[in-house]
């Protein structure tokens, strides 16, 4: 019993760091002299590496409060995980965390498809998706999987 | 003192003009428009000196995803000169009043294509230094664009109407960096707030339901009390029970912990 909350802790801790890391990495398309992620773009420019804010579309902003919102939400249940863990009645099941990690994989998904379908349009330097965006589709069902794990997982001695 | 502060007031006033010769241009950061329909956009600039009579204003338009931009506008020596070859020529009209500073123009008819930056740069002799200001203009059809879209995440459809309900009612308004992500954001954590709040709202209502009908059973029987508390009591006896057994077992739980 104890292996399994340990599993299932270290899972939650790696979710949460591949989503910040998602979130905050330089990476989400990039090409040969740059990238650009939700938040900037940059670009060496004749051996000067520089970075410009990106646009201000609707789009980017939406993916950006997903991104931001996944990563809070990860957060909340791994307090309530914690919370519970020494809190709950015994047989109980653990349906916070449960309902915060699956609404984290929800807003996960949801930012990925937005930025999926709604790709930056500078085609010629920024070629293809980084390991950024490769993260956040990683972490959505790693995400998935522990909410439903939660739902399943009761407290025992 | 009043003649002393005068002087004083007049010595910086010549003072400073000599030290910070830059013109500063306001134009918007964002304007929303709809395909057909008429916009002003806005020059206005700001300098120490006079408004002398050789001053310029100059529009350029960068199109949306070009690096070139062309030049659509120029006042110069009390005339303007309007766009006769380009993407604008007879949808141009000068709205603007160069004494008092305004260099304001007129795009009329709007279409698709007209997505791109305008740069405003305005010169006052001989202040001249100053950075030109753009303003992004974003011409919307009527028909959102998140139906098909819409297929694949309702989530997405929802945020995408709220977002073309706000833009269609605060055209005036630019929507800036950050605002949209602060919305949803907000909107999130307060939704989930209420639910909260809304639960343990439920929960002190269900006791304090336990605590009354506890004090009904031992008191007088009247016909409209008992017809009104039995309505209610079937759906509350689970919830009841399950708090009541909830709160006993976090007591048991408390006390062997202890």
């Amino acid at each position: 019993m104890l292996l399994i909350l340990l599993g299932v802790l270290i899972l939650h801790v790696i979710i949460l760091i591949l989503l910040i890391v998602s979130t905050a990495a330089t990476a989400w398309s990039v090409g040969n002299s740059g990238g650009k992620d939700l938040w900037y773009k940059c670009s060496t420019n004749s051996g000067v590496y520089g970075c410009l804010p990106s646009s201000n579309e609707d789009w980017i902003q939406a993916v950006q409060a997903l991104m931001i919102l996944s990563v809070l939400f990860c957060f909340f249940s791994l307090i309530a995980f914690l919370y519970q863990l020494f809190r709950l009645v015994k047989g109980g099941r653990f349906f916070f965390t449960a309902i915060f990690q699956i609404l984290a994989s929800v807003f996960v998904m949801c930012g990925a498809i937005i930025y999926t379908v709604m790709c930056p349009e500078d085609k010629k330097i920024y070629t293809h998706f980084g390991y950024a965006y490769v993260l956040a589709w990683v972490a959505f069902p790693l995400c998935l999987i522990s909410g439903l794990i939660y739902i399943v997982l009761r407290k025992k001695e | 003192m009043l003649t002393f502060l005068a002087l004083t007031s007049v010595a910086l006033l010549g003072i400073v003009p000599e030290q910070s010769q830059a013109i500063v241009i306001y134009t918007g950061w964002e304007r929303h428009a709809l395909v057909g329909s008429d916009i002003r956009l806005s020059c206005s600039f700001f300098s120490w000196r006079w408004t002398s009579e050789d001053v310029t204003f100059s529009w350029t338009y960068r199109p949306d995803g070009s690096r070139d931009a062309i030049s659509i506008f120029h006042y110069t020596g009390g005339a303007a000169y309007l766009d006769n070859k380009g993407p604008f020529r007879d949808r141009l009209e000068f709205v603007g009043n160069p004494g008092r500073r305004d260099g304001s123009i007129l795009l009329k008819n709007l279409e698709l294509s007209d997505n791109g930056t305008f740069t405003c740069d305005a010169k006052n002799p001989p202040d001249i230094v100053g950075r030109p200001s753009s303003v992004r203009l974003l011409v919307f059809e009527k028909a959102p664009l998140s139906m098909t879209l819409s297929l694949i995440s309702p989530l997405f459809y929802l945020i995408s109407l709220s977002l073309h309900l706000l833009l269609y009612l605060h055209c005036a308004v630019p929507i800036q960096a950050g605002v949209i992500t602060g919305a949803i954001i907000g909107v999130v954590l307060g939704l989930l707030l209420l639910i909260v709040v809304i639960y343990y709202l439920m929960r002190f209502l269900v006791a304090r339901r336990v605590f009354s009908l506890s004090v009904s059973k031992h008191g007088k029987k009247k016909k409209e009390g008992s017809q009104q508390r039995q309505g209610p009591v079937p759906p509350a006896d689970p919830s009841k029970v399950k708090a009541a057994t909830s709160e006993k077992k976090k007591q048991e739980s408390r006390k062997d912990k202890k």
